[in-house]
């Protein structure tokens, strides 16, 4: 019985793991258009981690950096071409412009910190 | 004023009196985001609070008739610095409490000496384990389950999650066993405290030493910043002061005295002395500057005091772009990297799928006691895999490999270049200013029958005076060392690649190549074999043609730089194909051509050619190198896979191309490329080292040998590996600093 009952909690664990990291989407924070958005660089995540913006027009998104760890230290929009350096404890504005609809990564260099730029 | 407001500095120029500070004042706080702009008269500076970008308060100072520049002092490098010492700090005292939790009961565990836990006497000794356990977890470790919940909360995973699930299932599952003794066959009855607090004080120990190995990364930076000297002597009112650097305005005059650095760029306005540029450029030899003379900041002044007038202050110096090149090429990533990219973005949430089978396969398959195997290899599991590793390989040999060659006066725009640099097979030089130095001179006049040399000088430096040409400057300059009276000209028309048509005395002048002459049927007599023996002997013949007669021939050289040849020798050595392009006459070209060993000449290009030559380079399967000085061969720079923009001194555009050598010397190509492969080959052993280290050793922790070896990892093994895994690849990366010192030294003994 116990075997059944440990084996089901596996699967239902494998099951949740790949629908909660794979296939379902934090809650995306909307910035308006030409906007400044707060961003907070922390606890191994950025907050928040998915911003909504409207393609083609400029967005502005400040970064607080808590994380005291090296690898907060830098934020890089690769498909955007772009890239700061974060301080800790300090804002630092990036203003970036996503070309056309589509989804664009922020990460830090190892790419552990993730966030994405949804344009509509 | 709340402190969290940002705040800006800048340097004001153009203030002449106090009534100015007004104007300026308003400007400023008319930008839509200032809160509050403060001008300071005394020190030409503003410093301006509010949410607002740099840009637009330079516009606003530009719109209202001053300017202003950006100052960007040293204290951000010295807060990181600071923010990363409390960080390390921090690090050492957490690991220093963990360990002395972790060690005795590591001790006790591995000698047997607690008292087996189905005993009233182990429960106590459990409890009190699992309590300073709990504290370890919570003081050294706490960092670890803050960060797994919000990256969770988050939807994401990263190693904090690992770690977290790791150390956090070992003190659970133990507890649940001093807690709940029957629930757990008595085989499996065992606590994991001591893995724990273990894992926790070497993976706090791991990340103190990768600190302390990234700080040694951006050293390159830290010098190019420590470059610039702290204060300068400025004159005001007739009196020098010294006054911190960020406090220099546009515009104000300096005095730099022998063995001191060159605060701010500027013009010397009077004195003269020898600068050593070599911090920058790699040049080792000093310039001589004088009067009218561009200094750049961060040099070093050798032997005279001079005076200068500041005319580029802050942000704006050629040392501060240069930083931001470097910062911005350090943050950019090659192809090469995106895999890695690409599996570190699923990584950790597979990792969490493996421990999962991990535990469901040895729960139905393994040996008794299920529950103690399955947990343990899961833990391994977990604890060892390693996406630090992995995501730091590229990054972090790239900034150590940009910022070497940064070092060398070698800039390098991004991880994409760094990379082509070293796939190419073929190197294009230009030949004026690249191959050549670039100063062409008269070296040979050949006067027609009826002409003399100063006539034939006086007429060639009249119609160049109006050319920008670089060997039209060279026959007014031979006419002006004469003290030759130029025939004044007019109607000036030049056509590129030709020559240049004008109108002296009523009589029409044409100046230029053999093409030029024919093309207006221009009867030149036996002039073209004079002309074929000064292209031998590697001079650039132009003829002077007067209403449609030969007039005579001058013969311009420009002397081939001293190590041209040894560069494109080391070229050779690397096996690179080495094509010489020029829109020189073909006789000249291959004159130098032999002199320096290049493989294959393209003599008469016109300067729009200079772009298809290289594409049908391209074209023939060679990945093309473009080495020219970035202002005339710009279309033929941005075509080539890589572009090499070549200058002396810093009056090289730094952005123009892919690779900028700040030193005049060819030698910067060879070196480039170097660096290109010696970084390209570090970033391929990380890489390798991270797959292999993450592909072997999570199955082994999964127990993958213990079939066939009856062999299991420990978890605090699992933990230390995991903890060196970063360190040695900040390791390897850091052995980049040292590619081609030997070299320099050798370059720089006597």
């Amino acid at each position: 019985m116990s075997l059944w009952i440990v084996n089901l909690a596996g699967l239902l664990l494998a099951a949740a793991i790949v629908w909660w990291f794979w296939l379902s989407a934090p809650r995306a924070r909307r910035a308006a258009a030409g906007g400044v958005i707060d961003v907070l660089v922390d606890g191994g995540v950025y907050t928040p981690a998915r911003i909504e913006v409207t393609a083609a027009q400029p967005v502005t998104l400040r970064f607080l950096r808590k994380d005291p760890s090296p690898c907060a230290e830098k934020v890089l929009f690769d498909d955007l071409g772009a890239s700061a350096d974060l301080p800790v404890d300090r804002q630092v504005e990036l203003t970036v412009t996503p070309p056309r609809a589509g989804e664009y990564a922020f990460t830090c260099q190892m790419k552990m910190y993730r966030g994405t730029l949804v344009a509509r | 004023m709340n402190d969290a407001t940002p705040s800006i500095r800048l340097s004001i120029g153009g203030m002449s009196c106090a009534g100015c500070v007004a104007t300026v004042e308003n400007a400023l706080k008319n930008v839509p985001g200032v809160a509050e702009a403060a001008v300071n008269f005394a020190e030409h500076t503003a410093t301006v609070h509010g949410q607002v970008p740099a840009s637009a308060l330079i516009q606003a100072v530009a719109d209202a008739g001053y300017q202003a520049a950006e100052l960007r002092g040293r204290e951000a490098e010295a807060d990181k610095e600071a923010a990363e010492q409390a960080h390390y700090r921090r690090l050492k005292r957490k690991t220093l409490v963990a360990a002395l939790v972790a060690a005795p009961l590591f001790v006790g565990e591995m000698l047997m000496l607690f008292p087996p836990l189905s005993t009233p006497a182990g429960r106590w000794w459990g409890l009190a384990a699992g309590i300073a356990t709990l504290v370890v977890l919570v003081y050294a470790g706490g960092h670890f389950f803050r960060g797994a919940w919000k990256s969770f909360l988050a939807h994401s995973a990263n190693m904090d999650t690992l770690i977290a699930l790791g150390t956090g299932t070992a003190w659970v599952y133990s507890m649940a066993v001093l807690a709940f003794p029957d629930a757990v066959p008595s085989l499996a009855q065992h606590a994991y405290f001591e893995a724990a607090a273990v894992i926790i004080a070497l993976i706090n120990f791991g990340a103190a030493l990768e600190l302390r190995a990234r700080g040694k990364t951006s050293e390159a930076i830290k010098r190019l910043i420590g470059l610039a000297p702290r204060t300068a002597r400025v004159v005001r009112d007739g009196r020098e002061l010294d006054v911190p650097i960020e406090e220099v305005g546009l515009n104000e005059t300096l005095r730099v005295r022998p063995g001191e650095k060159i605060p701010v760029d500027g013009r010397i306005v009077d004195g003269r002395s020898a600068i050593d540029e070599s911090m920058l450029t790699g040049e080792p030899l000093p310039v001589e500057k004088g009067v009218g003379d561009e200094v750049v900041g961060g040099t070093l002044n050798k032997t005279g005091s001079f005076l200068f007038q500041a005319t580029r202050v802050g942000a704006d110096t050629a040392l501060a772009r240069i930083i931001e090149m470097v910062r911005r090429a350090q943050s950019s990533k090659p192809a090469i990297g995106r895999l890695a990219d690409k599996i570190s973005a699923v990584f950790v949430p597979s990792v969490l799928l493996v421990a999962v089978l991990t535990f469901l396969v040895w729960f139905n398959f393994g040996p008794a006691p299920v529950v103690s195997y399955a947990l343990v290899a899961t833990m391994t599991v977990l604890i060892i895999a390693c996406p630090c590793a992995l995501g730091l390989a590229t990054p972090i040999s790239i900034m150590v490999g940009v910022g070497r060659a940064a070092e060398s006066g070698i800039l390098i725009r991004n991880g994409e270049a760094l990379q082509q640099a070293g796939r190419l097979t073929a190197v294009v030089l230009d030949k004026t200013g690249t191959v050549t130095e670039g100063r062409p001179a008269v070296a040979t006049l050949v006067p027609a029958a009826g002409w003399d040399e100063a006539r034939l000088l006086a007429y060639a430096a009249g119609v160049e005076a109006g050319s920008e040409h670089p060997l039209a400057a060279a026959v007014v300059q031979a006419a002006e060392a004469r003290q030759i009276v130029l025939a004044p000209a007019g109607d000036f028309a030049a056509v590129a690649g030709h020559g240049v048509r004008a109108r002296v005395d009523g009589r029409e002048v044409l100046f230029g190549n053999r093409k030029w002459m024919d093309d207006n049927g221009v009867v030149l007599d036996a002039l073209p074999e004079r002309a074929a023996g000064l292209a031998a002997r590697g001079e650039t013949p132009m003829y002077l043609a007067v209403d449609g007669r030969a007039a005579g021939i001058v013969g311009v050289a420009d002397p081939v730089k001293d190590d041209s040849r040894a560069a494109i020798a080391r070229l050779h050595a690397i096996g690179l194909k080495v094509i010489m392009i020029t829109g020189d006459n073909a006789v000249t070209a291959r004159a130098v051509a032999e002199r320096v060993g290049v493989d294959e000449v393209l003599a008469e290009v016109l300067p729009e050619q200079k772009a298809d030559r290289v594409a049908a380079l391209q074209a023939r399967g060679e990945i093309v190198g473009m080495v020219g000085d970035g202002i005339n061969d710009a279309p033929a720079l941005a075509r080539a896979d890589v572009g090499f923009a070549i200058g002396t001194g810093t009056d090289v555009a730094i952005e123009s191309a892919a690779v900028t050598l700040m030193r005049g010397s060819l030698h910067g190509v060879p070196d480039a490329i170097a660096i290109s492969k010696a970084t390209v080959r570090n970033i391929k052993q990380n890489l390798f080292f991270a797959f292999v280290y993450n592909i072997v050793l999570i199955p082994v922790a999964a127990g993958a040998l213990y079939p066939a070896l009856k062999l299991m990892l420990n978890p605090m093994l699992a933990g230390a590996a995991m903890a060196m895994s970063s360190v040695t690849v900040v390791s390897n990366a850091n052995r980049l600093r040292w590619i081609g010192r030997r070299r320099d030294a050798a370059e720089a003994r006597p």
